[in-house]
């Protein structure tokens, strides 16, 4: 096919009708000992919104990486309209009409809307004429159902119009097959409504095909006609998204594991305050405010939930929270008196933290398990005396009581904590976390990226602290996560609090539209 | 017109356009090099090898602008090579940047021995001053071709950087290699040509040195500016049409000690002399402080990183 992108950019007479079908038939890809797809098979009807289930490391990216061509399958074939179809690149991938959004933005930060778009023509011309082009991109975009500003510099855009402009951008080449990588997941629910409601309108007028990798099962039931659910590289099942529920989908995605019992929610729990943010201020790394005038108590007892879309300032706060941002203004108290965030006041309040990305932001990725999980105490005896001389036999012992207690799978407490998966540095930093006595616990995004069975673990150890009467401070970009766990929400959106209310007296749709800024 | 005051200005003036070329030349090939995502601290050995070898070219020739073209020439060769061992895994820019800047000068010294003594023609200037009937005005008004070459460059990059095809994608490599690579562009490619085409610029920028002002070939010649065009760059924001402005700045601040001197000012020559090194200090501690340079920086930078 030899159909060049762009040449219909600017206005295709006729976009209804020319959505594709896509077949994969038995593909498999190997790395080494480990299969990472093993024989699957997808059908995805011309027209149709499939979603693509599975947990992480279910081979979800795996096979749509065969499909785009970043992976050569070991066996396989993908069959484009019936046709059978060899891509070997991404450059493949696209001359098919196939595109991809994925999940990290692949829109040039200093380039304007209307520059990335030109650009990403495989016919852009030596000298762009932009008068011309302009014209033709306002073409297009009239045909759009939803519009971005095209002569901004994308850095200065919102996740929701990058991701939109990342939509168009694929219109825009005529990639009528569409791979979506969890696209919601920087977006509000009123903007991912929108967004996939367009898309959803857009494969019903047979204009595109999408596949979109998700495991938001409220947007499957609500935009997708078809899923299908992978499980450790292997197909476990497909259907009709309309008809098949909620409880047997997450069947075929988790299988038969055992999930722990949640720890139950204690009433009445909540006693007199202990954390008390006043007034913070925080700046950004370009000198930008990130967070203004945040207010917040937390009660003892108690989980405060801040929701919020990501860049919100919520990562700024829980920096000023760990000492990695300074605050310029305002000030953090515990039990009424200044908490300044270093380590003697760590120690003296009882604060601990989780934050997100704890491989990055909680741990020396190259320094053994061991070490890492002694950070807390390597200053303390038994492990050193007069406060300075460190016995490593003492620090073992504990490592390994440490590990035992919280199944962190590791070969030994010798090994660098980044040969961990992803949920076993999370529990690792966990059990060095929550090891003492916790008065204050500040918790970011704790569960992104793990799989059920670490997710219900995670969320367990945070509720029994609460119970036990710590002071929890949980953000995070889940909303479903702090509707089950915060005893009260607090909404987060443009670097300051917009809405506190106990979890009782709220619901999703209004903690959504705080969200949105409104 | 004989007021101290205006002899000075005069011989800034002068000065400016005389001093400027060769930072104009080495900036903004640093400024290409530097857009799409690679720092070549390697310059200053680039200029320098570059007046040797238009040094050299001019007097075996007996053609000064062939002198130039070999200079781009030896700088194309340098900066290739430079491109060339940056791709190779795990390799850090700005160490080899800094292991080229010491091979490139003792390349030059090895190789310019024999052309210290010896005087090559050199480049002509255009008279633009004549008319003024005034000496001091005409002298300081005598302008290398290059230096207008510098100019025009400038604003062709300033437009192909916006308006081009090539110059999207030099940006695109610069500011987001994962984008780029998704585009099928090959960011190594990129990069390794634009380090060359820099290192044409900057062994023009030694011509210059050698053929013209101060017009001579030996050791001490480029004193350092190289490095200083380098942090010109950060100052200029990646701006070719702002590294002009800041290479005509440097240029003048480097004219105040010898102008000051010629109207009998003699305290202190050596702390004028010293302007433009204090100059540059001054620069990178305002622009490490400034957080808009940061904003602008090209995302893919070893330094911004």
């Amino acid at each position: 096919m030899t159909d060049s992108p762009g040449t219909n950019a600017g206005g295709s007479p006729s976009m209804a009708g020319r959505a594709p079908s896509l077949e994969a038939r038995g593909m498999t890809k190997i790395f080494g000992p480990l299969v990472a797809l093993d024989d699957v098979s997808i059908k995805v009807e011309a027209g149709s919104f499939h979603a693509l289930l599975g947990e992480n490391g279910a081979g979800k990216s795996t096979l749509v990486k065969c499909i785009m061509g970043f992976y050569s399958p070991d066996r396989g074939q993908v069959l484009l309209d019936g046709k059978e179809v060899t891509i070997k690149s991404p450059r493949d991938a696209r001359a098919h009409g196939i595109g991809m959004v994925y999940q990290q933005f692949t829109l040039v930060p200093s380039l304007t809307g209307a520059e990335n778009l030109v650009i990403s023509r495989a016919d852009a011309p030596g000298i762009i004429d932009w008068g011309k082009e302009k014209k033709a991109l306002d073409a297009f975009m009239d045909e759009m159902p939803f519009r971005v500003p095209l002569d901004t510099q994308v850095s200065g855009l919102s996740a929701g119009e990058k991701q939109k402009l990342e939509i168009l951008k694929l219109l825009y080449l005529d990639q009528r097959f569409m791979i979506l990588d969890e696209p919601t997941s920087v977006l509000t629910p009123a903007e991912a409504d929108e967004m996939l409601g367009h898309l959803g309108g857009m494969a019903d007028r047979k204009e595109i095909t999408v596949l979109m990798i998700s495991h938001k099962f409220r947007e499957v039931k609500a935009f997708c006609d078809h899923f299908t659910v992978l499980r450790r590289g292997k197909f476990t099942g497909a259907g009709d998204a309309k008809a098949v529920s909620i409880p047997e989908m997450s069947g075929m995605m988790i299988g038969d594991t055992t999930i722990r019992e949640r720890a139950s929610r204690k009433k009445g729990n909540a006693r007199g305050e202990v954390l008390e943010l006043a007034g913070l201020f925080a700046e950004d790394n370009d000198g930008m405010p990130a967070i203004k005038a945040v207010n917040l108590k937390v009660k003892a007892g108690e989980i405060v939930g801040i929701a919020g879309v990501s860049g919100n300032g919520q990562s700024a706060l829980v920096e000023t929270l760990s000492g990695q941002r300074p605050l310029s203004d305002g000030g953090i108290f515990i039990r009424g008196e200044r908490f300044e965030p270093k380590r003697g006041h760590y120690d003296r309040f009882k604060v601990f933290g989780l934050p997100e990305e704890p491989l990055k932001n909680a741990t020396v990725p190259k320094m053994s398990v061991a070490e890492n999980l002694a950070f807390r105490s390597f200053d303390k005896p038994p492990v050193a005396s007069l406060g300075w001389w460190m016995s490593p036999g003492p620090m073992r012992e504990k490592a390994k009581e440490l590990i035992a207690q919280y199944r962190v799978k590791t070969t030994s407490p010798d090994a660098p904590i980044e040969t961990l998966s992803g949920g076993n540095v999370q529990r690792a930093v966990l059990a060095r976390e929550l090891s003492g006595d916790v008065d204050v616990l500040i918790v970011a995004n704790p569960c992104f990226g793990l799989d059920f069975a670490s997710v219900a673990e995670i969320r367990s150890q945070i509720m029994e602290q609460r119970n036990r009467g710590a002071a929890v401070l949980l953000v995070s970009e889940d909303l479903d996560e702090i509707l089950e766990l915060a005893d009260r929400v607090a909404v987060m959106s443009g670097g300051t609090i917009t809405y506190v209310s106990p979890i009782e007296d709220t619901d999703r749709n209004t903690i959504g539209q705080y969200m949105a800024g409104h | 017109m004989d007021h101290p005051i205006v002899t000075v200005l005069i011989a800034m003036l002068g000065g400016a356009i005389r001093v400027s070329t060769p930072f104009m030349f080495v900036a903004l090939g640093e400024t290409l090099t530097e857009k799409s995502g690679r720092i070549n601290l390697g310059l200053e050995g680039t200029l320098v090898l570059g007046a040797m070898v238009a040094y050299a070219t001019s007097y075996l020739s007996g053609n000064p602008w062939l002198g130039v073209l070999a200079a781009g020439g030896a700088g194309v060769i340098l900066g290739g090579l430079h491109g060339y061992i940056c791709k190779l895994p795990k390799v850090n820019d700005i160490a080899v940047g800094i292991a080229f800047m010491s091979f490139g000068t003792g390349l030059a010294f090895f190789f310019g021995k024999p052309f210290i003594q010896p005087s090559a023609p050199h480049l002509d200037s255009i008279h633009l001053g004549d008319w003024t009937g005034n000496p001091a005005l005409a002298q300081a008004l005598e302008v290398n071709p290059l230096f207008f070459v510098g100019i025009g460059l400038a604003i062709a990059m300033a437009w192909a950087l916006k308006n081009t095809k090539w110059g999207l994608i030099v940006r695109m490599a610069g500011d987001s290699a994962a984008a780029a690579k998704a585009m099928g562009v090959s960011v190594d490619l990129v990069r390794f040509l634009a380090t060359a085409a820099g290192g044409f610029m900057a062994g023009i920028g030694g011509a210059f040195l050698s053929l013209y002002y101060p017009g001579i070939w030996n050791q001490g010649l480029s004193s350092g500016q190289g490095l200083m065009a380098v942090a010109l760059v950060i100052f200029a924001r990646w701006d070719p049409i702002r590294c002009i402005i800041a290479a005509l700045l440097f240029g003048a601040a480097g004219a105040i000690g010898p102008s000051l001197q010629a109207i009998g000012i003699t305290q202190g020559y050596y702390f004028f002399n010293a302007a433009p090194y204090i100059l540059t200090l001054v620069i990178m501690i305002l622009s490490a402080g400034s957080k808009g340079a940061a904003r602008e920086a090209p995302g893919e930078l070893s330094i911004t990183k």
